[in-house]
């Protein structure tokens, strides 16, 4: 069925009239179109100031608040500028709604360390910041990737990056793979879902029959991942960790993507995920095949 | 963004934290000034660079001279002054290429009991700051963690309340502090963390701390990386940046929107995406290749951020080739390609460029890059690019 993202799924977003968020808010208003003509998926905005207008047929509140009373939304969309886009994420929670996923990159970290202390046992859910967003494809999509790029399918996709993400998901299409559901979980440090909270949804999803994870260097939540892996997931999962030649010490893009003190490099990554079971890509040209490749061993 | 020691020393006192008396030299006459001024029987000269391991390193001019050096005259500090400024210093940090010395710290020496380490960094486990002590201070705090990962002790602590006074007193105690040590503990813990907090670091590292014979807890050597992200909120902390340690072509990306970082070798690459940038480079690297840098032009890139993207690239000497590899999302294929000649036109670009695209309008770029009579060499997936890249170096 699809983890997080159903049909149940109603999205607004912060920062709607911002030149991104319009422009993404339309994408993925007319994707909801073209898969589930005649349904109200995505169903307004916010701005605060600008509550009681509309921009291209989008209604726009003042608050979170405000949008979820008068609309139904479950789902939060972030597009707010780095200085004010940790508040919008805390905003989104205080108002209590489901799914919140935040595109932003460059949200300062002591910032995320404060939002990660105050969502302690929140009800929602927090996707990235710095990501691409969800999408489960034919039935929402939540985020700025390319819709056409993912095919409807059964392989469950965690993923750090953006581009590298439909990469994965371009050449899953061309073996017949598609996805359950892409989840960009972002290139940030502290983040709002890490790869085994995921895992789990993608373990216990009926939908899903095996699992693709994309990593980086920096941090090690792919070889807590890997130990997770290990203990609890039955289904066959494959892997590519981007960075085996990034030199230690220097920022790769990604806030998170750093080797420091020798620790968080590519190769132990791909180490301790081989070592529990992953089919790991040895190339990023080999990801659909990875993922093949581990569905095979299986059978 | 990373500052000078004797920056972050000042910084650190202001805070409240003890540091050791210290004069900064530009010239070696300064350098003699300031070992007077200071009036004690020695005095340490340190190196300003933004890295490590000085004390080993040597200058390329200068192979038997030291990056600090313990001094017991104003001659002798003029002396080792004299060498060490407008000097390269290369340490097992710094890479082969070592960093230039502009700026000294001339010190009091401290009558050392013990040296421990004390570190500020953010826990991606644990969701915020964390402090890291141990008693193995002095030494590389990798090796410490590697061999003896058990004297590693960690805290972490509250974003918004900062490091409570329990805390610090139980990592004192636990560092085996004593008397009066343990109340100099406490305050000097809590102020590190705090700054740590105001200042938006990403690591405050003080190796050594130094317990004096008395007592007193003193930062021996400072570091201090700012996170970046969040530098529009500290503008007098960004007038601190020296541009002298930044690699030139790296400071120019940045004030062009664009993420790079210089690599040793002889590819350069050009790519959306940061996770798809560091799996090209990668694949350059499996197929034989060595890339040349790490770039991101990023999701929105027109026409001057990927004329700016090559000359970046190109202002490398070392770079034979380029590969270009863009997946287009909501970008356009076509759009990038416009871009792509506008810039070939505008730079003269004379290497090998094999560009790979997919995406959006895939087909349309394609026979733009086909009908452009430019000497383009298409890769028709991520690996043909880059086994056409490798070759295209004659290698």
């Amino acid at each position: 069925m699809s983890i997080l993202v159903d049909k149940h799924t109603k999205i607004i977003c912060q920062g709607i009239t911002g030149k991104s968020g319009l422009f993404h808010s339309q994408q993925c208003r007319a994707y909801a179109k073209e898969h589930r003509p005649g349904e109200d998926v995505f169903v307004g905005g916010c701005t605060p100031g600008k509550g009681g207008t509309e921009i291209d047929g989008f209604p726009v509140f003042n608050t979170v608040e405000q949008a979820i009373q008068q609309t139904g939304a479950n789902c939060s969309l972030i597009f707010v500028p780095p200085p004010f886009a940790a508040d919008a994420i805390l905003e989104a929670a205080d108002a209590g709604i489901g799914l919140i996923v935040c595109i932003t990159e460059g949200i300062p970290v002591l910032d995320m360390a404060r939002v990660h202390r105050a969502m302690q046992g929140s009800k929602s859910r927090l996707i990235g910041p710095n990501c691409p967003g969800i999408i489960t494809p034919g039935v929402a999509k939540i985020g700025i990737m390319p819709g056409y790029i993912h095919k409807i399918g059964n392989v469950g996709l965690i993923s750090k990056s953006g581009t590298l993400t439909y990469e994965a998901a371009w050449q899953m299409g061309n073996i017949g793979l598609g996805q359950s559901t892409a989840v960009g979980i972002g290139g940030d440090p502290i983040i709002g879902t890490m790869y085994i909270e995921l895992l789990q949804m993608f373990e216990a999803d009926p939908k899903t029959e095996a699992i693709l994870m994309i990593g980086e260097i920096g941090g090690n939540a792919e070889i807590q991942a890997a130990q997770y892996i290990k203990d609890h997931v039955k289904k066959p999962v494959a892997a590519f960790i981007a960075g085996a030649t990034a030199p230690p010490g220097k920022r790769m893009g990604h806030a998170g993507a750093i080797i420091s003190g020798g620790a968080g490099t590519a190769a132990e990554k791909k180490a301790a995920l081989e070592a529990v079971g992953v089919v790991v890509a040895d190339t990023p040209a080999d990801m659909g095949a990875a993922v093949k490749r581990a569905m095979d061993l299986r059978k | 963004m990373k500052i000078h020691e004797y920056q972050a020393k000042q910084l650190l006192a202001k805070a409240g934290a003890k540091v050791p008396r210290g004069v900064v030299a530009k010239t070696s006459d300064e350098a003699a000034a300031a070992f007077t001024e200071l009036a004690g029987p020695l005095a340490v000269v340190k190196s300003q660079i933004h890295a490590g391991g000085r004390g080993k390193g040597r200058f390329k001019q200068f192979p038997d001279q030291p990056g600090v050096v313990l001094v017991k005259s104003a001659e002798a500090a003029k002396d080792h002054a004299s060498r060490m400024l407008g000097s390269t210093l290369v340490t097992i940090q710094t890479g082969a290429e070592g960093k230039p010395v502009n700026v000294l710290l001339i010190e009091e020496g401290l009558k050392i009991a013990k040296e421990m380490y004390l570190g500020v960094v953010v826990d991606r486990e644990s969701g915020g700051p964390i402090l890291i002590a141990s008693t193995e201070g002095g030494m590389e705090i990798e090796v410490v963690a590697h061999n003896t990962p058990e004297k590693i002790l960690q805290e972490p602590f509250d974003v918004e309340a900062g490091l409570l006074p329990f805390q610090a007193r139980n990592v004192a105690y636990r560092l085996g502090l004593e008397g009066t040590a343990i109340r100099s503990a406490e305050k000097l813990f809590r102020q590190v963390c705090q700054f740590f907090i105001d200042n938006d670091c990403s690591m405050v590292e003080i190796n050594p701390l130094v317990v004096t014979a008395e007592g007193e807890l003193v930062i021996g050597d400072a570091k201090v990386t700012f996170d970046d992200n969040a530098l529009f909120r500290h503008q007098d902390l960004v007038a601190l940046r020296d541009l002298n340690e930044e690699e030139p072509m790296e400071v120019q990306a940045q004030a062009s929107g664009l993420s790079y970082v210089k690599l040793d070798g002889n590819l350069g690459c050009l790519v959306n995406g940061a996770g798809l940038a560091m799996s090209t480079m990668d694949i350059i690297k499996y197929h034989g290749g060595a890339p040349a840098n790490f770039l991101d032009v990023g999701g929105g890139a027109n026409v001057d951020q990927v004329t700016e993207a090559f000359r970046i690239i190109l202002a490398d000497p070392n770079v034979k080739g380029i590969l270009v590899n863009i997946f287009g999302g909501i970008m356009k294929c076509d759009t990038i390609v416009t871009a792509l000649l506008s810039a070939y036109d505008k730079i003269g670009i004379t290497v090998p460029l094999v560009v790979r695209l997919e995406g959006t309008n895939v087909d349309v770029a394609r026979k733009m890059l086909a009908d452009s009579g430019k000497k383009i060499i298409v890769g028709t997936d991520l690996a043909d690019a880059a086994k056409k890249a490798v070759a295209s170096l004659g290698a």
